[in-house]
């Protein structure tokens, strides 16, 4: 008992760490929820146990379900959808595709991805302002581009998420679709399965297991975006692209309201949770 | 080789035709990033300069727009990197070493913060930083940053540690070393390339991250660059687009630098897929 306690020594700094600065916010999350807190004024001296005050505001609060409509939105366009079929595609193309080809475009899905958070995002800014790139082509060919990042935000950001994180998913694809043998496909093919019945039948079930992860990890990724539109769009205009990290921001350091803000923040600590509880029972990492 | 039948060759052009659009329309936000760097005229359109020039790299390049930021960019970096690497050994060598009791729960407990959103968790953060009396205090920031990067660290350098021999560390208890020495001189020696490949990726994170400083840091000469550039837009950006890609680009280069040296020399691409797939 004495020696495995000794043993168990080295574990203490990074127990100790992660109790103060991951833990604490947690705990101090589910309890700053049900106070008056706030940054200023004279509940910043003190705040008081308020029940479900917080929470019965938040309800009671029209922009707060549209925010958890616009999350919902983000997530499935940007990454459900948007980030795994790319990726998915990019790998099923870059199979069939010359190497070199496959190289070039490989570097520039993966430079969007390695690129720091902040400059990722002015890029995107850049590409979708009324007087960027964007509305610069479609005027070239005859088209009259909206204002994306003004009448039609969410799009905006969903693509720029897209951009922006693509790689993940198609280095994931790649990886698994490398693993694939070859000769089920090929023999599948000289039994006469066309090229989608291949890989509706043999190719996605055979990496069924890669675009579960995939699908949970791009998920809970997605959940966390703050910097790409909070500098595309700051959340505008209006409400039109606040999801719930960037209105929890705003309740919280634009208008004081730090007990709001800290409810969302555990709304979407709790959300984060189940996927992360869904997606470690599904997979059963070997642990030991 | 030499015979490949139509339909295949027709597959292969398709394939490269909808390859090329896809890189294109991935690559023009970057080339925007480029072109304007080097342009003294930029606006937001990507189009090519009239005439190349260096002054937005000049205008940029003065100790209090560019060399501070990146200075305190590179110390909290630094510092992340190296507490998160120091603890995370010494956390994974228990776990890959020792048959504990602790070590199941503590796994989960890491593979699970993981997965935290932390920018959820900015709100509840800055109410502790403020009670710890920590804002604006760059160790503060340092020692957070370091311990969001833990899971992710300890993971990764337990699945390394598992790959090293124990039969040298038998003979180093045999011969009376301590788990300290024995961590010091055999293990960690053998594992060079596993924990340069951790190091690499917490700075690289730690050194694009905007959100945490942006909101526990307030002075601006304690600005990492990822939020003094954001300030330089928010002050000039309507105008200077050229200065704004150039401090971008000039920040860029160091993330994008580590991450085709972790994957090319350490082979760091595989090991980080290996870490995700658990």
């Amino acid at each position: 008992m004495l020696r495995s306690a000794g043993r168990a020594v080295p574990l203490l700094p990074a127990l100790i760490l992660l109790a103060i600065f991951l833990v604490g916010p947690v705990l101090a999350s589910f309890y700053g929820s049900f106070t008056d807190s706030a940054l200023t004024g004279s509940a910043a001296q003190g705040s008081h146990f308020i029940g479900f005050a917080n929470y019965i505001q938040l309800f009671q609060n029209p922009d707060f379900f549209k925010s958890v409509w616009l999350t919902i939105v983000f997530l499935i366009g940007s990454a459900v959808i948007g980030q795994n079929v790319a990726g998915l595609v990019l790998g099923l193309l870059m199979e069939r595709g010359d190497r070199v080809m496959r190289s070039i475009v490989g570097t520039f899905v993966v430079t969007a991805w390695v690129l720091p958070e902040i400059v990722a995002a002015f890029a995107a800014y850049a590409f979708f302002h009324d007087k960027g790139t964007l509305n610069e082509i479609l005027g070239a060919v005859g088209l009259h581009g909206p204002n994306w990042l003004y009448s039609l935000p969410m799009l905006a950001v969903i693509l720029a998420n897209i951009w922006r994180g693509t790689a993940f998913s198609m280095l994931v694809y790649t990886a698994a679709l490398s693993e694939v043998p070859t000769d089920v496909t090929e023999s599948a093919q000289i039994d006469g399965a066309g090229g989608w019945q291949r890989l509706g039948l043999i190719t996605l079930p055979l990496i069924r297991r890669s675009i579960s992860t995939n699908l949970m990890l791009t998920t809970l990724q997605t959940l966390s975006v703050f910097t790409l539109i909070f500098v595309m769009t700051g959340g505008g205009p209006g409400t039109n692209s606040s999801t719930l990290p960037i209105l929890a921001y705003q309740q919280a350091f634009k208008f004081s309201e730090l007990g709001l803000g800290t409810a969302i923040a555990t709304i979407l600590l709790v959300v984060g949770a189940l996927f992360s509880i869904v997606y470690l029972r599904a997979l059963k990492p070997e642990v030991d | 080789m030499a015979m490949t039948s139509p339909s295949r060759r027709h597959l292969r052009w398709t394939s490269n035709g909808i390859l090329g659009l896809v890189g294109i329309a991935f690559a023009l936000p970057l080339v925007w990033l480029v072109v304007a760097s080097f342009d003294d005229h930029a606006n937001l359109t990507l189009q090519w300069p009239r005439h190349f020039s260096l002054v937005n790299f000049e205008a940029v390049l003065t100790p209090d727009l560019a060399y501070v930021p990146l200075w305190n960019s590179m110390m909290i970096s630094l510092g992340c990197a190296v507490i998160t690497v120091a603890v995370a050994v010494l956390a994974a060598y228990p776990l890959s070493r020792y048959k504990l009791r602790i070590n199941k729960p503590f796994l989960y407990g890491v593979l699970f913060g993981t997965c935290l959103p932390i920018t959820a968790m900015m709100v509840p953060v800055y109410s502790l930083f403020v009670s710890l009396n920590l804002i604006d205090s760059e160790p503060g920031v340092v020692v957070f940053m370091a311990a969001t990067s833990l899971p992710m660290a300890i993971w990764m350098m337990k699945n390394f540690m598992d790959s090293v021999p124990i039969v040298l560390e038998e003979a180093a208890w045999a011969d009376g070393a301590s788990m300290f020495t024995t961590l010091w001189r055999v293990v960690v020696p053998l594992m060079r390339p596993g924990i340069a490949v951790v190091f690499v990726f917490v700075f690289v994170q730690a050194w694009g991250n905007f959100f945490v400083p942006f909101i526990l840091l307030l002075s601006p000469e304690k600005f990492p660059a990822a939020v003094s550039i954001f300030a330089f837009f928010g002050q000039y950006g309507s105008v200077m687009y050229g200065q704004l890609a150039a401090f971008s680009l000039v920040y860029s280069i160091p993330a994008l630098a580590l991450y085709v040296f972790t994957s090319r020399v350490l082979g760091g691409g595989s090991a980080l897929a290996g870490a995700v797939k658990g």
